[in-house]
């Protein structure tokens, strides 16, 4: 089959008696066909980009300020960021004590997955001080916001140490945001960079790597 | 050859008729010194507009860090240009009530955004430097590039510390300074020119960017060209 | 084996796998068939000159405008509050907002650069004789649907020039007898322009009129391919064909000859276009108006209205003709008619010849005095009426550029109403049998 076309391709060359390629008008396509590519390249990015967050979009998705000195110990205070709510842990010292035995039960106890926190929250609290959390209140399974367990026990059952249930699909994490294993939600809550101005104030949304 | 000569006449009219229209019965206006690549000139200008114009005239489309484009730091911004309780993402908006400001001067003071592709930079420096003391108007200032027919303003002339105070001969239509302000007129005028030179970046900050981003392109297209027509001449040399 | 046998060999499977597809594809939907109908084997006279680039110019502005108005149409928002607002948001705040914004206010201006061009090219080479008198009823109506896709897309940044335009243009309606006031109430849908309007006038903008226009345009092409293209000498070059394939003498595949002269004066118009875009997007005030950047005010119109270049030979003639018995209808007809009028070409134009070519002196000083007439009504409607001054008191002291105005208004309609005389009276020269140069 193969042999056939090729047959009849050099006849049709042979007959036309161009056998011989014309170099200009190849040379010429090419060039002209690769420049025209690079045109459209790049018109296309003013294009793609006009979609990416506007200067406004980027004004109110910008750091929030968020004192922290008022925070009764034991609770949480919501603040909003880029449209999403951000919890403001403030851990008791009982609470800080119990994230170190709970280790077993959890999908992703030490913060491997590098995605969920930035580098200097990787440890057992995901946080800077270790009786101040910071996490975006969003399960990472679907999206909905979780509610706020946080007394042990409970409605939760025996064994509940205090931490978030997701009302969607039942996802559970503890009071560093981790997740537990056997829920729906994969990894650990979103940390998002953060960093202290001072002693009482917290700069969500920038840290001192980048300008987020 | 009267007729080729009235032919010519009226050719050149046709020509020139574009320009007499626009300066018809409108006020001689004074050539603004614009420049968009002198970033010491935009900050001066920046400064004078926050500082004078945006008590009463807001610039709601501007925003305060787009000037981190002409060189001014962020905290420079919020150190010198900021009100309180105002970001740096925040736009030039102004806590004047529009109802207030009607009361007050006959008429809401307009947006500033684009004023400079409304009215002509020319137009904004020479209107700034136009005021003069008119004791029979409410404001006692009166600018007849504002209005040309009765050099009625409703605005009041906010710079006239700095400038001092003009008076209008009716007769040549020129202004003299008879009480001297601040600065000195040359002063005065790099002053404006710098407000004026601003006002006109803040009417379309991208400028700049789109006068440079156009060299490349046409570099790009003029590569282009060359390229299709030997293309094109490639392929029609075998049409006879 | 040998590496080049191999190459070979890999090339083979490659073209027999593309085969492959293109069989499975032509035997559910006529691609090969259409490539050749309409490319590779649709025969274009070879001798096309620089007024045969306009054509594929305007399918290119057309395809840019529709695109950058996909972009636009994200960030804009049809609202008598926020329109104004939404126009600067995206010249600002949106990244490369004011790239996008520019090409399409810029391809605006250029659509009717490029569609007056085309227009004029039918009309000095006869293009819109027998047999093609569809094509160029497309042509009119498509000229007609762009008229008002430009209108109402002017409404939307919600300037002083947009708003006062549209109140001018809608009280036109307003002028026909009898049912004129209630016509524009409905197309305004309030008692005066305002939130109403911009919205509907959006949705005409972004989707109606587009589909009007697309729709116009595959018939104008479809029509133009049974029939064939005219040429600078127009001579039918089907008559001549080759005995043993059918295919016209003076016929090249517009594929690739055309598509590669056309490459070329896309590259020429897009420097055009560049240069505007970059450097003069207002075009000294012709594209886009100052007074457009004060927002719409219903209660002060600007001292100085003038529609937009393109409409400018058409609002000169509304100007120039003086109400009768106290109507304006009349104006608004005359205008209406110095439109509709191109739509009759056809029948008026009794010469023996198409192309301008082979017509004689009579024919080419008609024409001429109605491309100075189309240029000073153009330039007149940008300006007020009492731009040249007035005549002293032996003619009643009348505006000078408004006698000017009739005078030209006059010739514009003469040249249509007196075709079918000097087409049929002119001189012409015996056409060749086959295309020149």
């Amino acid at each position: 089959m193969s042999d056939n076309q090729n047959d009849k391709h050099q006849a049709d060359s042979q007959s036309c008696g161009c056998s011989q390629v014309d170099l200009e008008k190849r040379n010429f396509l090419i060039a002209t066909s690769a420049v025209g590519a690079l045109g459209c390249a790049a018109v296309a990015v003013p294009f793609v980009k006009s979609m990416t967050p506007s200067e406004r979009a980027k004004a109110a998705g910008a750091p929030v300020e968020v004192d922290i000195s008022k925070i009764e110990p034991g609770t949480v205070l919501t603040a909003e960021w880029r449209g999403q709510p951000v919890w403001i842990i403030s851990r008791t010292d009982e609470m800080t004590a119990e994230l170190s035995k709970n280790h077993d039960q959890l999908s992703d106890p030490n913060a491997e997955v590098s995605s969920q926190q930035p580098a200097y929250c990787k440890n057992e609290g995901r946080s800077i001080k270790p009786n101040i959390g910071v996490v975006v209140g969003i399960c990472t399974h679907l999206g909905c916001s979780p509610t706020e367990k946080l007394k042990a026990g409970g409605d939760m059952g025996d064994g509940w140490q205090g931490g978030f249930f997701c009302p969607c699909h039942g996802s559970k994490f503890d009071l560093a945001g981790r997740v537990f294993k056997g829920s729906p939600a994969p990894v650990n809550l979103v940390v998002p960079p953060h960093k202290y101005l001072s002693e009482n104030l917290l700069l969500i949304g920038v840290d001192n790597e980048d300008k987020a | 050859m009267k007729i080729i000569n009235k032919l010519r006449k009226a050719l050149l009219m046709l020509l020139v008729l574009p320009l007499a229209a626009v300066a018809g019965d409108e006020a001689h206006l004074d050539k603004a010194p614009i420049d968009a690549s002198d970033y010491a000139s935009l900050q001066r200008g920046a400064k004078t507009f926050v500082n004078y114009c945006l008590n009463c005239h807001s610039a709601n489309y501007m925003r305060y860090n787009r000037l981190l484009e002409i060189g001014l730091t962020e905290k420079q911004i919020k150190e010198n240009l900021l009100f309180t309780g105002e970001k740096v993402g925040d736009t030039m908006k102004v806590a004047i009530d529009k109802n207030d400001a009607k009361k007050w001067f006959g008429a809401a003071p307009p947006d500033l955004s684009v004023e400079v592709r409304a009215r002509g930079a020319d137009w904004v420096y020479s209107y700034m430097r136009g005021f003069y003391r008119d004791s029979t108007s409410p404001t006692g200032w009166g600018n007849c590039v504002f209005d040309p027919v009765y050099c009625k303003v409703s605005m009041p002339h906010v710079l006239y510390e700095l400038q001092g105070e003009q008076e209008l001969n009716h007769e040549t239509h020129e202004l003299k300074l008879v009480k001297p302000g601040q600065l000195s007129v040359e002063q005065y005028d790099v002053l404006v020119g710098d407000l004026t030179n601003f006002m006109a970046y803040m009417a379309e900050p991208a400028k700049l960017q789109r006068n440079q981003l156009g060299w490349f392109v046409l570099l790009f297209l003029g590569v282009l060209l060359v390229l299709t027509y030997r293309l094109k001449k490639a392929y029609w040399k075998e049409i006879h | 084996m040998t590496q080049e046998t191999h190459s070979k060999q890999n090339k083979s499977a490659l073209s027999n796998v593309l085969n492959c597809t293109l069989n499975w594809v032509d035997e559910r939907f006529p691609l090969t068939s259409n490539i050749k109908a309409h490319l590779t084997e649709y025969y274009a006279p070879k001798n096309f000159n620089f007024w045969y680039f306009f054509g594929s110019l305007a399918l290119l502005v057309l395809v840019l405008q529709i695109l950058t108005g996909i972009f636009l149409t994200m960030h804009y928002k049809p609202d008598a509050n926020l329109a104004f607002g939404s126009v600067e948001y995206i010249m600002r705040d949106v990244p490369w907002g004011w790239l996008i914004r520019y090409m399409h206010s810029t391809g605006a201006s250029m659509f009717f650069v490029v569609v007056y061009l085309h227009m004029f090219r039918g009309i000095i080479y006869g293009s819109y004789r027998n047999p093609r008198e569809l094509i160029w009823l497309f042509g009119v109506a498509i000229f007609l649907a762009l008229m008002g896709e430009a209108f109402f897309g002017y409404l939307l940044p919600w300037g002083q020039m947009s708003y006062w335009g549209a109140q001018v243009i809608v009280n036109l309606f307003s002028t026909i007898p009898f049912i004129g006031p209630d016509v524009s109430e409905w197309l305004r849908g309030d008692y005066l322009v305002s939130d109403a309007t911009l919205n509907r006038f959006f949705a005409f903008h972004v989707i109606a009129l587009p589909l009007v226009l697309l729709g116009l345009v595959v018939a104008h092409l479809i029509a133009l391919h049974e029939v064939g293209s005219n040429n600078p000498d127009g001579v039918e070059i089907k008559k001549l064909k080759d005995k043993k394939t059918g295919v016209p003498l003076d016929g090249i595949p517009f594929h690739p000859y055309y598509t590669v002269k056309d490459l070329v004066g896309v590259s020429a118009f897009l420097i055009v276009f560049t240069v505007i875009l970059f450097f003069a997007p207002e075009m000294g005030g012709y594209f886009l108006e100052a007074n457009n950047f004060i927002p719409a005010d219903p209660l002060k119109t600007p001292a100085h209205i003038a529609p937009v270049w393109y409409f400018t030979p058409y609002y000169s003639i509304l100007r120039a003709v003086p109400p009768i018995l106290n109507s304006q209808f009349p104006g608004v007809a005359a205008m209406g008619l110095s439109v509709v009028a191109f739509a009759f070409l056809p029948w008026l134009d009794k010469s023996p010849v198409k192309s301008i070519r082979y017509r004689g002196g009579l024919y080419k000083a008609w024409l001429a005095a109605f491309v100075v007439s189309f240029l000073v009504l153009g330039y007149l409607g940008t300006v007020p009426s009492n731009v040249w001054g007035q005549f002293g008191a032996w003619l009643g002291g009348a505006d000078r550029a408004t006698v000017v105005a009739r005078f030209f208004t006059v010739v514009y309609f003469l040249f249509f109403a007196l075709m079918p005389w000097y087409t049929a009276k002119d001189k012409t020269k015996p056409v060749p049998e086959r295309v020149t140069g």
